[in-house]
């Protein structure tokens, strides 16, 4: 066993670190990330992309694409150290998550050469940004009951409906939608997949206000939208299919999770005191700080057991779905006990609380992530039923007209 | 990065895992828990003549050599399969203190007996419930004699040596090697949570006792108790596996309102999150291993996370699959209970969760932001 970067990984891992020391701010020591902070400061997009275009020219946008995607050939490993060592600096880049990560893949797996052509490069060079125009109000966790129509005509297709919890709509020059293109097929039968130019007539986007009052995802209406058929991504009627590819991407992108961890429990309990002295101290808050310690050393571990896999030109293994999961509810967790800890001042979200007000801003954007890019739940479902190989839910919806499945009251 | 077993060592766990599926199904301990007997002695004869037992010890010593990351990988495949023998307390304890501490004699005559199961060794420690505190230890030693009375030795009825933890008023902590069947030694096997796997009360009254010389105090003990624990994690980890395997193939087969219980998400979360359990604990195990086989300085936190770990990951598995079995599970006639009862006892064995706990707090209270931040 043996920790250490073989020497091609080390190498690889300094001139990233070369590249990132030259063109980004790197974060102070015990300095901790929040989620997507400052991307709403004047500019921060634009910095954004400058940032991307730097990256494509030194060789670290698209490190795993194939070479004939305009990617770099490089191994997954290569993405993983990337990826470590662009956590310790402050940069952006989670606005082009989605785009490289999950629609540009879907683009050259599905799309046809024009379209790669027109938008894999540019969107590689940090130029336009993208949006995935996926969850409705009907359709969550169960993507397949949504309702958005796209209806036939000529050739062209005629657009209405709405999608909701688009990260980014307001940014993004373009975003890769799934419609309803036949309501009368089986609910994951009758779907189809486009790209659409989010400035186009008929894209109304409003942005949401989330539980923390920041406002990074959107509802986007479309009133007669109207798409040319050359916009449509693979056949008519297979967007479940295409939109598997975008979703089977996501396990890829996930990347570290900003917010306080064990450490910052420790420092925190550290600074923090009783009658006694320092509550690091207190049996209590011992007992409770080392469970979380361990939990987030088992998931550094596991991530090491994944690294090893693709160190050796392997693929994730089934460890690798425990990640968001366990990080995301440790999160909330650990925010919740250094709020506990504060005691009565915990209430002050102001950035001079100890260790700069993180838990606040973390107890806020925290539910989130057990949300987002798969529930705690659906999480579950599927380490039982891809990992274990525990039998499927039993469905009333398979196999019958979208039209006769049943739903609630409320239509969206 | 490296982070796994090496190719050879996982090769010898697979043969382990086939070895042990041919002899040692759950009816081996269940023959122990109807009938007694302290331990399978077929079973212990054949793994110390494949050279399990004594896989740490060198070869010039009678072992097979085959190191740490060697009994880890077996020690899980044990606790798969729950066998009824004396490899903790025997591999883990007895041998790790001769490998640490004893001198070239006591490793020339002990060890080659221990490596071939010919011998049973245990290590004799705690004298009252409650946290292990080395330095209250009652038990004394004074001029190759020791006296005290030792609460709950593992395979203590059995062992025909123990290591036991006493206090020299000169020296402090020491660790004395005694021969159990020699005179002013008193045995008593007591029942346990677990009586698969026996356990007795020893009283030693001036019994004769060797000190194994390199063990320098209270410290040099507690390092003696990690490096076990982190062996015994694997040990946790192969149970709580094996409990899961169980429940979720109970769950695929059994029907309830006319379909497998497992289809419900009611059982398909908890299984779920006993997945969850196993893999950290599995992951800080390895972590434990690693620190093992380097010698790390690392060594007491990677010994705390593991057990920390492997406590929780062999309770939630072995209580859920239990759960999951319904009314079955709880039947003398069913083998939840042999994992449940396995699991817990193990689980307390080297110190329950809240001293780990606590001793790990101690470990990383001492350390600053950037240490703290450089172990990430």
């Amino acid at each position: 066993m043996d920790f250490s970067d073989t020497t091609e990984e080390a190498t690889y891992r300094a001139k990233v670190r070369a590249f990132l020391d030259a063109n980004a701010e790197r974060r102070k020591p015990g300095e901790v990330a929040g989620y997507r902070r400052g991307q709403d400061k004047p500019g921060a997009i634009d910095a954004a992309k400058a940032f991307q275009r730097k990256k494509y020219e030194a060789g670290f946008a698209g490190i795993t694409w194939p070479k004939e995607w305009g990617g770099q050939g490089g191994t997954p490993i290569q993405q993983v150290i990337y990826n470590q060592e662009e956590a310790n600096y402050k940069t952006l880049s989670q606005v082009f998550t989605i785009g490289l990560g999950m629609l540009m893949p879907t683009i050259c797996t599905w799309g046809t050469e024009e379209q790669k052509d027109r938008f894999v490069q540019s969107a590689l060079r940090g130029e336009e940004i993208w949006c995935q125009l996926f969850s409705e109000p009907a359709g969550g966790s169960d993507l397949a009951a949504l309702r958005t129509r796209a209806e036939r005509d000529g050739d062209q297709w005629v657009v209405n409906g709405s999608k909701i919890w688009t990260s980014g709509a307001h940014y993004s020059r373009y975003g890769c939608l799934v419609a309803r293109s036949d309501s009368s097929a089986p609910k994951h039968k009758g779907l189809t997949y486009f790209w659409i130019d989010m400035k186009a007539p008929g894209v109304d986007i409003q942005p949401i206000r989330q539980a923390s009052g920041s406002k990074h995802f959107n509802q986007v209406f479309f009133n007669d939208l109207r798409l040319d058929d050359s916009q449509r991504i693979g056949a008519v009627g297979d967007g479940w299919k295409v939109a598997i590819t975008t979703l089977m991407n996501e396990r890829y992108v996930a990347g570290e999770t900003p917010g306080p961890d064990a450490n910052e429990l420790i420092e925190l309990a550290r600074v923090l005191q009783n009658e006694n002295g320092p509550l690091i101290d207190d049996p209590g808050v011992q007992e409770k700080i080392a469970e979380f310690y361990v939990r987030t050393q088992g998931l550094r571990f596991t991530k090491f057991r994944t690294m090893t896999r693709l160190s050796r030109g392997g693929t994730p293994g089934p460890e690798a779905s425990i990640g968001k999961l366990v990080t995301a509810s440790k999160l909330q967790e650990i925010t919740s006990y250094g709020l506990d800890l504060m005691g009565q001042a915990a209430g002050v979200a102001t950035p001079d609380m100890p260790l700069a007000g993180i838990f606040e801003e973390a107890l806020m954007y925290s539910p989130a992530l057990r949300i987002a890019g798969g529930t705690d739940e659906v999480l579950r479902n599927i380490i039982a039923e891809r990992v274990l190989g525990l039998p499927g839910d039993v469905r009333v919806d398979k196999d019958v007209p979208f039209t006769e499945v049943p739903t609630g009251p409320k239509r969206g | 990065m490296n982070f796994d077993f090496p190719d050879d060592i996982k090769e010898m766990r697979e043969e382990a895992k086939r070895f042990l599926a041919a002899k040692c199904q759950p009816a081996v301990a269940r023959k122990i828990l109807d009938h007694g007997g302290s331990f399978d002695r077929a079973l212990w004869a054949e793994i110390g003549a494949l050279g399990w037992v004594g896989a740490s010890v060198p070869e010039e010593y009678g072992g097979a050599g085959l190191g740490h990351l060697a009994v880890c990988a077996l020690a899980e495949e044990i606790g798969a399969a729950i066998a009824p023998v004396p490899f903790a307390s025997t591999v883990y304890l007895g041998i790790e203190a001769l490998l640490m501490f004893g001198s070239e004699a006591q490793k020339k005559v002990h060890l080659p007996r221990l490596a071939s199961a010919t011998a049973v060794a245990t290590l004799a420690m705690a004298e009252t419930p409650g946290p292990m505190v080395v330095d209250r230890l009652k038990s004394r030693y004074s001029d190759g004699r020791i006296s005290g009375t030792k609460l709950g030795v593992p395979d203590g009825d059995v062992a025909d040596m123990a290591v036991v933890v006493a206090q020299d008023a000169r020296r402090g902590a020491v660790l004395a090697l005694v021969d159990l069947s020699g005179p002013g030694v008193k045995r008593e096997a007591v029942p346990t949570i677990d009586p698969t796997r026996s356990h007795a009360t020893i009283t030693f009254d001036g019994a004769k006792a060797e000190l194994l010389d390199g063990c320098r105090g209270a410290a040099d003990v507690r390092r003696l108790i990690d490096r076990a624990a982190i062996m015994m994690a694997f040990e946790q980890v192969g149970g709580a596996q094996a409990a899961l395997d169980r429940a979720t193939s109970y769950a695929k087969e059994r029907y309830a309102f006319g379909r497998p219980i497992g289809s419900f998400q009611a059982i398909k979360h908890k299984l779920a999150d006993m997945y969850v359990a196993i893999e950290l604990a599995r992951s800080n195990a390895y972590y434990g291993a690693w620190a093992l086989e380097t010698g790390a300085a690392e060594l007491p936190v990677a010994a705390a996370v593991a057990r920390i770990a492997a406590n929780d990951a062999g309770w939630l598995a072995t209580k859920e699959n239990v759960q999951t079995h319904g009314g079955m599970g709880f039947t003398w006639e069913g083998d939840s209970h042999l994992y449940y009862r396995r699991a817990k006892l193990l689980g307390v064995s080297l110190g329950g969760s809240s001293e780990w706990k606590r001793r790990l707090m101690g470990e990383l209270k001492s350390r600053n932001t950037t240490q703290l931040a450089a172990a990430d």
